[in-house]
């Protein structure tokens, strides 16, 4: 891409695709060129599976904004679990 | 110039060809009908991969009296639709540009072993596809015309060099061997006009034959119809300097 500004990080989880569910490896986090949201630039992540080839994958496109508080949300949600005891013991 | 009387008819199709390190790679190539001579043209898609628009493109220079090729760079990195392969290699950080111009290469090796080919090859590519159209001018003996369209990346700072691109292309400009044509948006950031002047300083430097055109109120990849990016009039104006350029340097026979 033009940026080619991107960073990949190894996660545990599942994402649903167009085939239905499928265990996800990896994240790819790249602020480039998106496919679909009317941005020239744009947050896209990626989650894949790349054992499964390039169609096992779940893809959302973010303005900068959306990124932020995407980002944030993540981690205020993670704060109140862990105040609740939640995380205790979780991987 | 196309009459309404006049017979038209082409041929379309998925092709294989050799590749970097004579790899196995497909391609789409398109070529009008007739025994010829035609002048070869290397469609080089952009960094969101090879897709629909890519096999318009080669289509509408097949349309416009040229054997167009487009290969698939990202051939080796798995199949899928265009965009989950596209995303791929986006996370991977691109394709080494050593590879990008043995394809590339490649299909113009192809284009010459045509029998209806007139001796002239020419090489086109839009965002990622514009930076490889000019890099590969400039590194492979054999094109007899470039197009660079908003090709960012062209110009590189030491931290964005990496194993897969080390050298930025503008360091190969004074090995430029053909004429360059090369299209931008004033709104672009990659490239952003300043990269655009500090590129063609370089040309100007070293005595190369080029035309530079910066659209205002465009920015990046103002020929896709499909994206918001899409300027009208800058993209028809666009497309008749590309056809302008190309009739100038590749139709004549090769002696």
């Amino acid at each position: 891409m033009c940026t080619m500004i991107v960073q990949q990080a190894a996660i545990d989880g599942s994402g649903k695709g167009t085939q239905g569910w499928f265990t996800v490896r990896q994240i790819n986090v790249s602020y480039d060129h998106p496919y679909h949201v009317p941005l020239e630039h744009a947050l896209n992540i990626d989650f894949v599976n790349e054992a499964e080839g390039p169609g096992a994958r779940v893809a959302v496109e973010l303005s900068v904004q959306s990124a932020r508080h995407l980002v944030q949300t993540i981690r205020a949600v993670l704060a109140r679990a862990e105040a609740g005891g939640y995380l205790e013991g979780a991987r | 110039m196309y009459h309404t009387n006049m017979y038209e008819g082409m041929l379309a199709e998925t092709i294989t060809m050799r590749g970097a390190k004579g790899d196995v790679i497909n391609a789409y190539y398109a070529r009008p009908l007739g025994p010829g001579p035609f002048p070869g043209m290397v469609a080089i898609h952009h960094a969101p991969g090879w897709d629909e628009w890519y096999r318009e493109a080669t289509r509408k220079f097949a349309h416009h009296g040229y054997a167009a090729i487009s290969p698939n760079l990202y051939f080796r990195d798995g199949h899928g639709t265009p965009e989950d392969v596209g995303a791929k290699v986006r996370a991977a950080g691109g394709v080494p540009d050593d590879q990008a111009v043995g394809d590339v290469e490649g299909a113009m090796r192809y284009l010459r072993s045509l029998p209806y080919v007139n001796g002239k090859v020419g090489v086109f590519g839009t965002c990622s596809g514009g930076r490889h159209a000019f890099l590969v001018a400039c590194r492979v003996k054999g094109f007899d015309a470039a197009v660079d369209c908003w090709g960012g990346r062209v110009v590189m700072s030491k931290e964005e060099l990496t194993a897969k691109q080390p050298v930025a292309p503008i360091d190969y400009t004074k090995d430029l061997p053909c004429p360059l044509l090369g299209l931008f948006g004033a709104e672009d950031k990659s490239p952003s006009p300043e990269q655009v002047a500090q590129h063609e300083q370089e040309l100007k430097k070293h005595g190369k034959t080029y035309e530079f055109h910066m659209y205002s109120q465009a920015g990046h990849g103002f020929f896709y119809y499909d994206r918001p990016a899409y300027r009208q009039e800058q993209a028809v104006d666009g497309w008749k300097k590309v056809f302008a350029f190309l009739e100038k340097h590749l139709r004549t026979s090769a002696k």
